[in-house]
């Protein structure tokens, strides 16, 4: 396999830009269809090798940012350069090779497998697909070594799904990606589905096979604990936009933008050295619904549970910029008018 | 990670593993249902095979002696033991030698509608758009017609050969499979395996063939086996009506219509026939249902299961 490629922060593997998905609900007899903007101008960089971790609120975006960047539903607008080829542009011919180099894991893992195929059957699917990346005879020992690589014995290629438990299941269908060897690996709340116990297990494991193949990863999950443990950067998403990204260290010291503040405040911590030094944690609770994505709100989209809105903030709407005080390169990003600052807060 | 040997659903497991070796016959001998039903299609096929060759001319020779004789004893010779008919032929002859020209219609013409409806309904499912539009107003049509009235109309344009009545029987059961099989594919299709066969690349064909053909099947065969007894008396109808099976050849459902004419004096004449159709159907009934429980991965313990276990 690949040696561990280098990790510079201009080496960008994929590269989105301006990304939409808008759904319309059919219209019909006196109803107007009605779009609902799923994801709105989405753009990040991923460099080769980094975990962008996204979180947000489910209904946000970020399951549908994972299926257009698959192609499992088509993008409304925008770009997703994979070395510089646009994803969103291929045909059918260059779609099927570029799937090679990026690949998907499901959230739930009872249902992504087959139920009808032994485990040897669906790890080797990729390559009944892409026959030209193994020879056939090749396939059973591969199979076996995948299994080994994911903490599977080598003769549970011989059963099926039924007989295994959801974290077994799901090293399978991470096994499965990476049958293929992608380059960029987006895992789509791949441990929201397991017991605590288990999540930790599948972390690790897929911590251990980003340290061994440098593979990338955009790992999706509502849960920021799990996305802070395993990500270099983090992108913050709500109703379909992000309202802040950059680095994990960066952001979870000090947030700048209210709702990335509110959902760390929401984390539950053991505070061991609250009583030495550190300020006691404030919890902030967010009032009200997350507004419909098919009627959001003027201007910012957070304004209407956000304590700092002016009305600045209900007639523009923020873009993303670069935080002044940031340290990285590329720098954090944030859209918001009133940014939180170290100062501040 | 611990041994996941060490947990009791994974020993349990295990234990799945070893017994899942046991060969086809084998889970077949344990289910007596499936194993009387596998012995009478078995005996159906020889009699397919070879009945108008051994019996052909038993089941046409008359013995106007031995007319009406009811059935049940020997007094007439083996061959009248299921009695004989107006004319003092072999029931039993009949229906065997009537099996191979039953099964030819009938089985001929179910496969051919499983075959081409569900190969629709699967293309109306996965395609969708205008092709799907094509297929199912096609299916309306054929299915808002009375499928008599078509074969009668069909059948008199045509000469009433085999083979058409064969094409028209085939062709009034096909909207049932286009339907069955659609409705399965659109809940299949959003399945999260097939978005992940899709992530991975794999084309239509890919996806038809190796996860949906396999669920769609087993659903499609239970139809075909309850198609079966209704195929064979729809061709039963049309022999009535002398655009079917001509005389002197003979099938069960044209048995069953020409006993109607002496149902109160000898009531095997119908009934004989009737009852092989029902057998017949049953059979291939319980045999897909095994088949279906076998071919699926968490269902095939209980057949692996010794019994008292299920």
């Amino acid at each position: 396999m690949a040696a561990s490629p280098e990790q510079s922060p201009g080496d960008v593997v994929l590269r989105v830009e301006g990304l939409r998905k808008h759904f319309t609900t059919p219209g019909g007899f006196r109803r107007q269809p009605v779009v609902v903007r799923a994801v709105d101008d989405v753009s990040f960089d991923l460099a080769r090798g980094e975990t962008l971790g996204v979180v947000g609120e489910s209904g946000c975006g970020k399951s549908t940012v994972a299926r257009t960047l698959m192609r499992l539903d088509e993008p409304t607008a925008g770009r997703a350069l994979l070395d510089g080829a646009d994803v969103f542009a291929m045909g059918p011919r260059e779609l099927r090779r570029a799937r090679r180099r990026m690949q998907i894991v499901f959230q739930d893992p009872y249902a992504s497998l087959n139920p009808r195929m032994t485990v040897e059957e669906i790890i080797a699917e990729p390559w009944d697909i892409h026959p030209e990346v193994l020879e056939r005879r090749e396939r059973p020992e591969r199979v076996r070594a995948l299994l080994e690589s994911v903490g599977l014995r080598r003769d549970h290629a011989e059963r099926y799904p039924h007989q295994f438990s959801g974290g077994q299941l799901q090293r399978i269908g991470v096994a499965r990606a990476m049958a293929l060897e992608p380059e960029v690996l987006i895992c789509d709340e791949p441990v929201s589905a397991l017991d605590v116990s288990v999540q930790a297990q599948v972390v690790n494991l897929l911590e251990e096979i980003q340290a061994r193949l440098g593979i990338a990863y955009i790992f999706i999950a509502h849960d920021l604990a799990v996305v802070r443990h395993l990500s270099h950067r983090i992108a913050v998403m709500y109703l379909g936009r992000i309202v802040e990204i950059g680095p994990e260290a960066e952001i979870s010291e000090a947030p700048r933008h209210p709702y990335t503040k509110a959902l760390l405040s929401a984390e539950p911590r053991l505070d061991l050295d609250a009583e030495s030094d550190a300020a006691p944690r404030q919890r902030i609770l967010l009032g009200g619904e997350v507004p419909s994505p098919a009627d959001p709100p003027s201007g910012c989209r957070f304004r209407t549970r956000c304590w700092k809105a002016t009305e600045l903030c209900a007639r523009e709407a923020p873009p993303l910029t670069a935080d002044p005080e940031s340290r990285s390169r590329p720098p954090r990003l944030v859209a918001c008018h009133f940014p939180e600052s170290d100062a501040g807060s | 990670m611990s041994d996941p040997a060490a947990t009791p659903v994974a020993a349990a497991a295990e234990a799945v593993q070893v017994r899942r070796r046991l060969p086809l016959w084998r889970l077949l001998v344990r289910d007596r249902f499936a194993l009387v039903a596998a012995f009478w299609l078995a005996l159906l096929v020889v009699c397919m095979a070879f009945g108008p060759e051994l019996l052909g001319k038993a089941a046409t020779a008359l013995d106007l002696r031995a007319r009406n004789t009811p059935p049940g004893s020997l007094e007439k010779g083996w061959l009248a033991v299921l009695g004989t008919d107006a004319l003092g032929r072999s029931m039993l002859a009949r229906l065997v030698v009537a099996t191979r020209n039953t099964m030819a219609v009938a089985l001929t013409a179910i496969t051919l509608a499983l075959l081409v409806g569900g190969l629709l309904g699967m293309i109306a499912g996965y395609v969708g758009g205008w092709s799907s539009h094509l297929i199912m107003r096609g299916a309306d049509v054929l299915q808002s017609f009375p499928s008599l009235l078509l074969a009668v109309v069909v059948l008199y344009v045509l000469e009433p050969r085999v083979s058409n009545l064969v094409v028209v029987l085939a062709v009034t059961r096909l909207p049932v499979y286009v339907r069955v099989a659609r409705a399965e594919v659109l809940e299949i299709r959003e399945r999260l395996f097939v978005q992940a066969a899709r992530a991975l690349g794999g084309g239509r064909r890919h996806i038809l063939r190796r996860h949906i053909a396999p669920v769609v099947a087993p659903t499609l065969l239970t139809i075909l086996t309850v198609d079966f007894a209704v195929v064979m008396l729809a061709e039963s109808s049309l022999s009535f009506l002398g655009i079917g099976i001509q005389p002197p050849e003979i099938t069960w459902g044209l048995m069953v219509a020409q006993g109607r004419n002496h149902l109160a004096v000898a009531w095997w004449l119908s009934f004989l026939p009737g009852l092989a159709i029902m057998l017949a159907a049953m059979s291939a009934n319980v045999l897909s249902s095994w088949l279906r429980t076998v071919g699926d991965p968490s269902q095939r313990w209980r057949l692996e299961a010794p019994r008292g276990e299920r």
